[in-house]
């Protein structure tokens, strides 16, 4: 594999560390935080701009309502909590005071799917990014390890626009080279390959690579693309490969209803009708557990893709 | 109904009080904004004339007296006070108030709640109506707005004003409570949001459908600085009372305006009831309202 992991870090932490640097190069940027400032890593943020910062307490739907009317006056809000509090709770509060008023707000979510683990379904969220993606004008965005986090914590500040971003907490592979571009809308392809594409998002993109060197072995050629924005979806990219291959597995960590797979196949049955196969969750809240056991246990591993891919190919 | 109200002590604003004859120019306005809602509101049989009826004193006041605009609208509204109307079904006031302070073409009232029109059945920056800075209508989460909005102005060292108003049903929303707990506790005191305290709602009575309690001693218990203004529906009252409830801002707390209005004022057949709070008068009954305001400044 020509990608290597520089350590296992959490992508909360890449959000935390664009912080301190937006902090640092943008003063219109601002943070705000529901009573969860550690677990989103924003400390530093805090400390060397403390007016910047917005403590609103257990109170989401406020701390939403306060981040849009930040934007008037021309300051850049970041507004902070897991995910599950981030949009379900929120939704109304989303919908009409930042996306149906256009407000250049960050809906900025940690914790995302089921490797909150321990914690168990009331706080994990498997719907957050079909929700955010029916919204117009909203940009969706899930990154997939701590470097890419980061990279897209600052891209999304120099975007005019409400954007939902979407990480997590467990440490996780760190392979995106650290001086990649990051660029909304904008499919990565991270493997050429023949056979079948991998279409993957969020914590699933690192399984997906392995998944592509363990079918190698097997003599399947896989193409890997890291579809780090949901929404607007890289629809050239998508199809440019599933031309290609004629036939593709979708990765992610979030019900297979209103997901990554769902605005794939989409795209495909209007433009090019292609079997898919969806590694995703089943419609079903999740449970307590470690992440990599519920990961697997809901079948969203490598193994799981490797398996789809056997699949979807016979489907050609 | 209410307890412990504060009558605004009217000699104490002569030096700054306006004359008669501008008094009688903002009543006349004051006049043909109700035309403008009745006809409104008419023109496509929809829409809520009942609480636009009884805020016409209070957006006059606001517009006319009290706030300080800049002459062109900007979303971000720096070096000048702005202003959010969270009760967003009371658009027909706000629209009329809008159009004639020239924000946009006062013919475009006719537009109202039509296909393609910018005058939305609730107020939208998404047609681009200049004067309005964020949608409403769902209901509580204007004063979460108006926080961010004061919190911008306090980071951008602009000393300008803001301006909410909410209905008294809207406070039955929780967000609403989040918002009131959050201005005190970080002391945002360049806001001043009103509550129209009408005492109805669409399903009747708000004491009926919810008791909301003595508004002034939970506004208090909050943090908020506080004052009622009892006639909601003199205009000179209510410029008072803004006033006042300028003169305390910048004083570490929140400023509430608790607002005693009647819905549906200048009609007397939509006063004292909520049965028009989201009903259009028929032909005879627009004729009859009408009658009981004159033209002043033109119809649309």
């Amino acid at each position: 594999m020509k990608y290597t992991d520089q350590g296992k870090k959490d992508t909360r932490s890449g959000y935390g560390a664009a912080m301190t640097e937006l902090g640092r190069s943008h003063p219109n940027v601002v943070a705000l935080c529901a009573d969860l400032v550690g677990s989103l890593k924003i400390e530093d943020f805090i400390e060397e701009n403390p007016k910047r910062f917005f403590q609103t307490g257990i109170a989401e739907a406020n701390m939403m309502g306060i981040a849009a009317g930040l934007t008037i006056g021309g300051k850049i809000p970041f507004a902070s909590t897991f995910a599950n509090f981030a949009t379900g709770r929120v939704y109304d509060q989303i919908r009409q005071s930042i996306a149906y008023s256009n407000k250049n707000v960050k809906i900025c979510a940690s914790h995302a799917g089921l490797t909150l683990g321990e914690d168990g379904a009331t706080h994990q969220i498997l719907e957050d990014i079909g929700m955010m993606k029916m919204l117009p004008g909203m940009t969706v965005i899930n990154p997939c390890d701590y470097n890419q986090t980061k990279a897209a914590t600052l891209a999304i500040a120099d975007y005019e626009g409400p954007v939902y971003l979407r990480f997590g907490r467990p440490k996780v592979a760190n392979f995106t080279p650290v001086d990649q571009k990051f660029e909304i809308g904008k499919a990565v392809l991270l493997q050429e390959g023949t056979d079948v594409t991998i279409i993957a998002t969020g914590h699933l993109v690192w399984p997906a690579l392995i998944a592509a060197d363990n079918l190698k072995k097997q003599g399947i050629s896989a193409e890997v693309l890291n579809l780090h924005t949901i929404k607007p979806l890289d629809e050239a990219a998508v199809l440019k490969s599933v031309k290609k291959t004629g036939c593709v597995v979708t990765a992610e960590e979030h019900n297979f209803l209103g997901g990554l797979g769902e605005s794939i196949a989409r795209t495909l049955a209007v433009q090019h009708p292609t079997p898919q196969e969806f590694v995703a969750t089943q419609d079903t809240f999740g449970e307590s557990g470690t992440a990599d056991e519920l990961m697997d246990k809901y079948g969203l591993n490598n193994k799981a893709i490797e398996d789809a891919v056997v699949r979807v190919k016979n489907r050609k | 109904m209410y307890s412990q109200k504060i009558a605004i002590t009217f000699g104490k604003f002569l030096n700054q009080g306006i004359t008669m004859a501008e008094l009688d120019k903002l009543q006349n306005i004051v006049t043909q904004t109700r035309r403008d809602i009745l006809r409104m509101v008419h023109d496509v049989n929809s829409g809520h004339p009942g609480g636009s009826l009884g805020c016409t004193e209070f957006f006059i006041a606001l517009y006319y007296e009290i706030m300080n605009l800049k002459d062109d609208f900007d979303m971000d509204g720096k070096e000048e006070d702005i202003f959010f109307l969270s009760n967003g079904h009371i658009s027909p006031v706000w629209y009329s108030v809008l159009a004639r302070k020239g924000y946009f073409p006062v013919k475009e009232l006719e537009t109202f709640r039509k296909l393609n029109s910018r005058l939305q059945g609730h107020p939208t920056t998404h047609e681009g109506l200049p004067g309005i800075r964020v949608s409403s209508g769902s209901l509580g989460q204007g004063m979460s707005v108006a926080i961010g909005a004061a919190l911008a102005k306090k980071l951008n060292g602009d000393e300008h004003l803001v301006y909410s108003l909410h209905g008294d049903g809207e406070l039955q929303e929780g967000q609403n409570w989040e918002a009131i707990m959050y201005a005190a506790g970080n002391k945002v005191d360049n806001i001043i949001s009103t509550v129209d305290r009408n005492g109805q709602q669409i399903d009747g009575p708000t004491e009926d459908v919810l008791p909301l309690g003595n508004l002034k001693q939970k506004f208090e218990a909050f943090g908020w600085d506080v004052l009622e203004v009892q006639d909601g529906n003199n205009l000179e009252a209510v410029i008072k009372g803004l006033n006042e409830a300028k003169s305390r801002t910048g004083k570490g707390k929140p400023v509430a305006i608790i607002l005693d209005t009647v819905m549906g004022h200048g009609v007397d057949f939509m006063m004292h009831t909520h049965a028009w709070h989201g009903k259009a008068p028929n032909d005879e009954q627009l004729e009859d309202a009408l009658s009981q305001n004159a033209e002043t400044l033109g119809d649309y």
